[in-house]
């Protein structure tokens, strides 16, 4: 077990620099889950950690050891790669072993450890059995097994589900939350699937553009977004988000076409917010409402469980979840109706949050 | 694709009976040619069916040109080389491939040059190299004037001398110093993922570990190709080893062929001549057929 600490720790290229300062502290045992889309550094912060990667600036610390000049054997971690990169000419057995064979354990024990890997991943039909032979899910399987023989006091999953479907995904998803109760190792995980990262974490790191944006649980992060981007990134479908001016009596929004009645808490008359609201927490009801919003409805997919309806409200595309029996035709009038409590403000300069709408009128009107 | 095109079908096989008739035809003669005694090789025309003299024929020419010996140096001599060649390419490769070192760029490129110095373009030098392997060093000390200098201050003459003429040595250290497996290496390591070079970095595994370890079993199709196109090219060299091996205890099976050939005015013994071009072919034969399933696989698919 040991703990993770990143002090503004930087990574640049010949040219260009793709994380730029990053805070982070990862307690032992911990299992967190850095999310973000393609490109923003998640998995070369991930390398950095395991190694693999070297830090142009800042400290990596594990367990209180600075490992910046550390070679990625002295580490002590352990990676599980998206391909699995398991070795094609060795069998499941050996690719298991590998690291114990390198490191020079008799081979009666290694035999003994491997054996125990494999009951616990129940791979031990399959021991003699080349990567080529194997499901993705098994593979993936064979993969943790590798990282899992050598007792890591780290753990680093580098979008270790990407490639399997999503039946197994879900599957695996579940046996490496399991796993980690099991053997409690600090396990940094990287995805861009936002689902794997929400019911992963016990915290979750929400990065863009080699920043990060927003650290926190899962439920945190849903419900109280940092900034712009973490709002419309996490969940799905994506936040709602209306482009607005403060009035004086509230909010114009989308050029002055709609108005809510919301208290402005200080902000001068005229700065420009953008307003989010998630499409579980808008309610459909009869057009003409009072305080609700008047639009059309553009298109409806079904999900079974519920549907999505997809509106037009002047122009700008606004989507609902509703679990309700209602069946809105496309091209009908509908009311949106929500309450100011489920909305969300952010700055238009810099998608950082505004606190300042609290709540002061439940319902916004016409 | 399945189509039913009989008279394609019937073209297509007629082309390939040509072609399978122009690759075999030159050795069919050889082999009729062989099975004949020394008149009936010399009537004109030659006959198109096999004799009953074959195993004679065989016979003298195996001790006429001692082809026992010197298949034996043939084979040592392919051999080193193919071995040669496959050690010295995959380390190159590996080199090239996996590390970052200031001049790697310029290597590379020389390397690359010797593509479009074969053999044959710098013989003269190689051969003077090979007479006295330290010719260059003693070349430097003479114009440098550091010999005159050790020979007035230590009275002691400098002329080093290390011959490699008439030694398996020379013969095989020119003709693995060349870039053509460097090459078939290089695009290999290029297809191996980085995940697997990662994934051994942190199993523990060090840059010879992970050589040795991962890389080489992996190649094990290339080295296969390699090794048996590196055999079959140094079996076939006529040129190097003539220079080379002015002793006949030396000399390889290809070269020491001359003898059984004729020459003008003396007895046309063909016959004899194609007998021990049998034998001769035979040993590169043998190590096609064993080798053809990696070869194949070794220069076309990377497995994965």
């Amino acid at each position: 077990m040991a703990s993770i600490t990143i002090r503004d720790v930087r990574k640049s290229y010949a040219r260009s620099q793709v994380v730029h300062g990053v805070d982070l502290d990862i307690a032992s045992g911990e299992f967190v889950v850095i999310l973000g889309p393609s490109g923003c550094g998640k998995s070369t912060l991930l390398r950095m950690i395991a190694g693999l990667e070297e830090i142009s600036g800042g400290e990596i610390a594990i367990d209180g050891t600075v490992v910046n000049r550390l070679e990625p054997r002295e580490r002590g971690c352990a990676m599980v790669f998206q391909n699995y990169a398991l070795y094609p000419h060795m069998s499941v057995a050996q690719n298991i072993g590998y690291s114990l064979k390198v490191a020079g354990v008799a081979s009666a024990e290694r035999t003994e450890r491997i054996r125990a890997v494999a009951r616990i991943l129940e791979l031990e039909p399959l021991l003699e059995r080349k990567p080529a032979a194997l499901s993705g899910g098994q593979r993936q399987r064979v993969a943790m097994g590798r990282a899992m023989i050598r007792e890591p006091k780290v753990f680093l999953f580098d979008e270790p589900l990407s490639n399997l479907d999503a039946k197994l995904r879900v599957q695996m998803r579940s046996e490496i939350r399991k796993l980690h109760r099991r053997l409690n190792a600090t396990s940094v995980f990287v995805t861009h699937d936002q689902v794997e990262a929400m019911t992963l974490a016990d915290r979750l790191v929400v990065m863009n553009g080699g920043r990060v944006e927003q650290v926190g649980t899962p439920g945190e992060i849903y419900s109280r977004p940092a900034s712009r981007f973490v709002a419309t990134f996490v969940g799905a479908p994506a936040m709602n988000i209306l482009e607005g001016v403060v009035a004086l009596d509230g909010l114009s929004l989308l050029g002055g076409s709609r108005r809510l009645a919301i208290s402005r808490a200080g902000l001068p008359v005229g700065t420009e917010v953008a307003a989010g609201i998630r499409p579980e927490a808008v309610r459909l009801v009869a057009p003409g409402t009072r305080g609700a919003l008047d639009a059309t409805v553009d298109l409806v997919e079904e999900l079974g469980a519920g549907r999505v309806v997809y509106v037009d409200l002047d122009g700008a595309s606004f989507s609902v979840v509703t679990s309700e029996t209602v069946h809105p035709l496309p091209g009908t009038a509908v009311g949106l109706q929500f309450s100011q409590a489920d909305m969300h403000f952010f700055s238009s300069e810099t998608g950082a949050r505004l606190d300042v709408f609290k709540a002061s009128v439940p319902v916004p009107a016409l | 694709m399945v189509e039913r095109t009989p008279i394609l079908n019937f073209v297509t096989h007629l082309v390939l009976f040509i072609g399978f008739m122009l690759a075999v035809a030159p050795f069919v003669i050889v082999a009729i040619a062989a099975s004949h005694n020394l008149k009936e090789v010399n009537d004109v025309p030659m006959p198109l069916l096999p004799g009953g003299d074959f195993w004679a024929n065989i016979k003298t020419a195996w001790i006429t040109a001692g082809l026992g010996p010197k298949l034996l140096n043939s084979f040592i001599f392919a051999a080193g080389v193919a071995a040669g060649k496959v050690i010295i390419s995959a380390l190159t490769a590996f080199s090239i491939v996996y590390f970052r070192y200031p001049g790697r760029t310029l290597i590379f490129w020389l390397i690359f040059i010797t593509l479009m110095l074969p053999l044959e373009v710098r013989i003269v030098p190689t051969y003077a190299v090979a007479a006295n392997v330290l010719s260059p060093y003693q070349a430097i000390l003479d114009v440098t004037g550091l010999s005159w200098l050790i020979e007035k201050i230590s009275g002691v003459q400098v002329s080093l001398s290390l011959g490699l003429l008439n030694s398996y040595t020379g013969l095989i250290l020119p003709l693995i110093a060349t870039a053509t497996g460097t090459f078939l290496y290089r695009q290999f390591f290029l297809t191996v993922p980085d995940e697997l070079t990662e994934a051994a970095r942190m199993d523990g595994a060090g840059a010879l570990r992970f050589f040795i370890d991962i890389l080489l079993p992996l190649s094990r199709t290339n080295m296969a190709a390699l090794g048996t196109i590196m055999f079959l090219w140094a079996w076939n060299q006529y040129l190097w080893p003539l220079l080379v091996t002015t002793d006949p205890a030396h000399a390889t099976a290809v070269t020491e062929l001359k003898q059984l050939i004729p020459n003008v005015g003396g007895i046309p013994e063909w016959n004899i001549a194609m007998a021990g071009t049998l034998i001769v072919m035979l040993p590169p034969l043998v190590v096609v057929v064993a080798m053809q399933r990696w070869f194949v696989r070794g220069l076309i698919a990377t497995e994965k």
